[in-house]
């Protein structure tokens, strides 16, 4: 069998990377350099994607254009270089934000960045899949160590229980989505998703297959933590370490669009009906619900626990507008395009909202909201690091989150009919909601007083650690540069839509 | 120096590089960050003084200094750029009060003192400002319509009113600053998501009409509008969008609530830049945008823009003479003028629009100027009560005097800045453009006059309980510090383009004419 080494490069070395953090953790060395060769091994493999995405324009590179693997169930095209991308960057970032969290206390760290570069290892394949086991396998290894991962605070009965929801929660989600999947399977008799596409025409009608179709993408729904699947999600985010629920809030959200979109556009493309129509109802759920009870919080991690819902129901919004009957495929182009561009913005600036969490937690251990009042007075860069990705997650410009929303307003408006366009109009609603919790976080910090229960010596400050400082450098300088310039993000989500039109 | 836009680019983006070289100076060196505010304020206010002289009137309905670069390829949304007749006055009047603001704030700094942060935010705003006035492109424009809001939405929150008020319907008791620092930005957060809901509506049927390619360009979107091509429920939705989000910065009865929370919340600096500047963003955009692009719509509602302006005005002025905060009866007033320019557009003569016109830059020098005048004379007497205050005239002479003649040209005395933006409001009503109703703008111009009679009522009001009279025994024994340098430095351009304008209509009439016939000779056909 002829394999194409040069596509598999990036999951071949984060492979290695992940058995070389083993063995230097077996080694005499600082456990720090587990977290330098995890690092090192996300840059290299981040290579081979850029030598893959500009092939045409170089010599060593033959074969350019869409490379298929495996009888169809492995494809390399722009879609998934871009998203493997996004989750190299975001796993990345996450170590960024881990190496001094993990510094700061007694926790076992050669073992934390194995496993969580096995789970970006999981969604760097889960990106290139296209079948229904390949996805299965690739979502799965992205889930599975963040089990372990969200419990990785042991003394603490709030990351245990956090650990055990999202691990129960988990495995009833996998075992939904495996039994629709082999609904799916059954009916269609195939597992790869052209296949399932080309099969599909005859049966739209058939129950049993549209059971299939609605039980996968509940399983998925769990993942993306869409109303009412999102029950875990707040105690999860709330209880595991901050890093860790950094990364299940980018890295493995955007795992589960990733085979959302997948599953939607390609493999259930003659569905658009029943997947429209189903994602409609989650996304105006998930929006509406996840805003409101975010209002309510007063814990900055619970808040944006309930932030990601709401962000997920916009990114939901594109889908459940792709349910109007005559959408021509330049238009669902259009869909795809946005779900993928928000996903793009929103990893940076979730990711720099945790950054600021965490530096300001290093401080003051708490991340209760009353307790970060009047930060500005003695933090004012972390304050306007703060107010940039709160406001940037509300959407107001110039900040880059501004052009998320527009894509997805776009989106629907673009594809038109009543459906879309209140869909269009609750998530404006939600907009303006969202606005006034960003806000909250934004108020206490800038316009409250400092509390008198804060020590002293607190306020004097510790130091951030220099990795912390080139994450929060890193997203900030994004979401300010993407703000004024989101063409570059634009043409990345631009590149994405291949597959979508192709038949 | 114009050329290819480099010009007008500067003078949008030069204050936010100023933003960046103060960020970047250290907080105890105060007298470095205010010379550099200043020094980058005063550039791009003397480049758009130059740009008013390089500005060729005779060609003054075209668009100038202009550039059209791609921006967002993917969306077809471009940088374009340029200034007409309309725009021209409203981005000089927008770098001049910036400077304004940064020459009185030199010796007057709100608490909590931050001056580095503080002039950040004015610098800002200021690219905010003019950026909405020159924007061609419907993006663009929305980008820079909502850059505004976050420094407003800081400067008010954090050096606003610290008093303590029971919020309505929710019962509960907040520092006024944090009321009205969120309410402003839901209220114009809100307006504008609708807002873009309908650009974005625009965008994507203007492909059918200009050879399949979807644009935000206002010119080309003008020029469909212009040929009918939009109709029907459509336009009315999208009309209605847009309505939304700039009936709320002007604002209009009945989204007018939160402005004056937020202008008796703000700080001196921040009422003036708010009143001066951020409301006209919302008039200028029905004159830039909707008339222009929905023309048919634009006479369909042009009978319910005219009522709720005339309401706006009866409202406000009755709102006025209940007042006993000075700040905020000075907000209210707003309200009321901002309705005359609303009437003057709804109109749709070329009279009603350049009303409107010089009513906007009317109003932002004059109560510009009564909100600095607010803000010195509450910092003197420690209260805004006007039942507390009296005999201002006989304390502090000059700063009565001055309170005096602005008052004088807020009531619309001829020979001020104020007549002509009322004056001609009304006059346009008498002769609406043709096939609107006349008896309906007729009754609408007699209830607005009468609106300007009780406008001269609270301002005469005000005086009397402010400026004439013995001063209370509660300020017997004190020395007041009449009108100080800066203060002197701020008001006296101000006290001037007052007069200027009064006696000298032509310095605004000479730019907007033109542009203002052009536009309603293609959009109405009159």
């Amino acid at each position: 069998m002829n394999i194409d080494y040069h596509a598999l490069a990036p999951e071949i070395i984060l492979a290695l990377t992940v058995v070389a953090v083993l063995v230097v953790d077996l080694l005499p060395v600082e456990k720090f350099w587990t977290a330098v060769v995890g690092l090192g091994g996300l840059f290299l493999s981040f290579i081979p994607v850029l030598t893959l995405g500009f092939c045409e324009s170089l010599e060593f590179c033959d074969d350019t254009g869409v490379r298929v693997l495996f009888g169809d169930s492995y494809v390399v095209d722009t879609f998934s270089l871009v998203l493997k991308g996004v989750f190299l960057g975001g796993a990345f970032i996450s170590i960024l934000l881990s190496v001094g969290y993990l510094e700061s206390d007694r926790f076992w760290q050669g073992e934390y960045y194995f496993l969580l570069l096995s789970s970006a290892l999981g969604a760097v394949v889960l990106a290139s899949s296209r079948d229904l086991i390949t996805l299965f396998v690739g979502l799965e290894l992205v889930t599975g160590p963040t089990f372990l991962m969200a419990g990785w605070r042991k003394g603490d009965a709030r990351s245990n229980e956090a650990a055990l929801k999202f691990f129960i929660i988990g495995v009833i989600s996998a075992a939904i989505l495996l039994f629709g999947m082999s609904l799916v399977y059954g009916v269609t008799g195939e597992t790869t998703f052209t296949g399932i596409r080309l099969a599909s025409a005859g049966i739209v009608d058939q129950p049993l297959f549209t059971m299939g179709v609605v039980f996968t993408l509940l399983g998925f729904a769990f993942k993306v933590s869409a109303v009412p699947f999102h029950f875990w999600t707040p105690d999860t985010y709330e209880g595991a370490p901050t890093p860790v629920t950094a990364y299940l809030s980018v890295v493995s959200k955007a795992a589960g669009f990733v085979g959302l979109l997948v599953l939607c556009y390609l493999a259930f493309a003659e569905l658009r009906n029943i997947w429209g129509a189903a994602l409609w109802i989650l996304a105006a759920l998930s929006m509406t619900v996840g805003n409101l009870i975010a209002l309510k919080q007063t814990n900055v991690v619970r808040l944006l626990g309930y932030s990601s819902i709401a962000q997920g129901g916009f990114m939901l919004v594109p889908f459940g507008a792709a349910v109007t009957a005559g959408a021509s495929p330049a238009q669902l182009e259009d869909a795809f395009f946005a779900t993928v561009t928000y996903l793009l913005i929103y990893a940076f600036m979730n990711l720099g909202a945790f950054a600021v969490v965490i530096a300001v937690r290093n401080r003051l251990v708490t991340a209760e909201m009353d307790a970060w009042g009047g930060l500005y007075n003695y933090a004012p860069g972390l304050a306007t690091m703060l107010a940039i990705f709160f406001l940037s997650l509300a959407g107001v410009p110039p900040l880059a989150g501004w052009f998320a929303k527009l894509v997805m307003f776009r989106s629907a408006l673009s594809i038109g009919g009543g459906w879309a366009i209140a869909l269009a109009v609750i998530a404006v609603l939600n907009a303006v909601i969202g606005f006034a919790y960003y806000a909250k976080v934004v108020k206490a910090a800038w316009f409250d007083p400092i509390p008198e229960a804060i020590p002293a010596d607190e306020l004097r400050g510790r130091s951030i650690v220099p990795s912390l400082q080139f994450a929060l450098g890193l997203t900030v300088v994004a979401v300010v540069l993407l703000g004024f310039f989101p063409d570059v993000i634009a043409r990345l989500g631009d590149l994405t839509t291949g597959f979508v039109s192709g038949f | 120096m114009f050329d290819n836009g480099w010009g007008l680019s500067l003078i949008v983006f030069l204050p936010l590089v100023g933003a960046g070289v103060v960020m970047a100076i250290p907080k105890a060196n105060e007298e470095l960050q205010k010379m550099t505010a200043l020094a980058f304020a005063g550039v791009t206010f003397v480049l758009s003084v130059l740009l008013a002289f390089a500005f060729d009137y005779g060609a003054a309905d075209t668009y100038q200094f202009g550039a059209d670069l791609n921006w967002i390829t993917a969306i077809n949304s471009r940088y374009i750029i340029g200034v007409d007749g309309i725009s021209l006055p409203l981005v000089v009047l927008s770098t001049f009060i910036t400077v304004l603001a940064i020459v009185y704030s030199w010796e007057h700094w709100p608490e909590p003192h931050n001056p580095k942060a503080f002039l950040v935010l004015i610098l800002v705003l200021a690219t905010g400002m003019t950026g909405t006035f020159v924007a061609l492109d419907l993006i663009l424009f929305f980008v820079f319509f909502e850059v505004v809001l976050l420094p407003m939405y800081f400067m008010i929150g954090i050096w606003g009113d610290r008093n303590e008020i029971t919020i309505p319907v929710f019962k509960r008791t907040t520092e006024m600053r944090l009321y009205a620092a969120i309410k402003f930005f839901l209220f114009t957060l809100f307006g504008s998501a609708f807002m873009l809901l309908g650009f974005l509506a625009l965008y994507f049927t203007s492909g059918d009409f200009n050879g399949g390619v979807n644009t935000f360009s206002i010119e080309v979107l003008s020029e469909i509008g212009r040929a009918g091509l939009w109709g029907g429920t459509f336009s009315f939705w999208v009309f209605a969008a847009m309505f939304l989000g700039f009936a709320v910065k002007v604002p209009m009865f009945p989204l007018h609530t939160w402005l004056p929370d937020a202008h008796t919340a703000a700080p001196t600096v921040g009422s003036v830049l708010l009143a001066a500047i951020l409301l006209k963003l919302g008039t200028y955009a029905f004159v830039r945008i909707s008339l222009p692009i929905l023309p048919d719509e634009a006479r369909n509602w042009a009978w319910f823009i005219g009522v709720l302006a005339v309401i706006g005005i009866i409202y406000a002025s009755l709102a006025c003479l209940a007042q006993t905060d000075m700040k905020r009866l000075i907000a209210f007033s707003s309200v009321g003028h901002m309705g005359f320019v609303m009437l003057g557009i709804a109109t749709l003569t070329d009279i009603g629009i350049n009303a409107a016109i010089i009513g906007m830059v009317a109003h932002g020098v004059i109560t510009g100027l009564l909100f600095f005048l607010a803000g010195s004379m509450s910092h003197r007497y420690h209260t805004r009560e006007m039942a507390r205050l009296g005999g201002n005239q006989k304390l502090m002479p000059v700063m009565g005097g001055i309170l005096g003649f602005t008052a004088m040209a807020s009531l619309g005395l001829p020979g001020l800045a104020g007549f002509w933006g009322e004056f001609m409001s009304l006059l346009a009503a008498f002769n609406p453009l043709e096939g609107l109703s006349q008896g309906l703008f007729r009754t609408l111009m007699v209830i607005g006059a009468v609106g300007t009679v009780l406008a001269a009522g609270y301002l005469l009001w005000m005086l009397q309980k402010v400026n004439f009279g013995e001063p209370s025994e509660e300020w017997a024994g004190h020395e007041f510090h009449d009108v100080d340098q800066w203060e002197m430095a701020a008001w006296a351009p101000l006290v001037v383009a007052i007069l200027a304008i009064g006696v000298f209509p032509r310095i605004v009439f000479g730019a907007t004419n033109d542009a203002v016939v052009q536009l309603v000779a293609k959009a109405f056909g009159g």
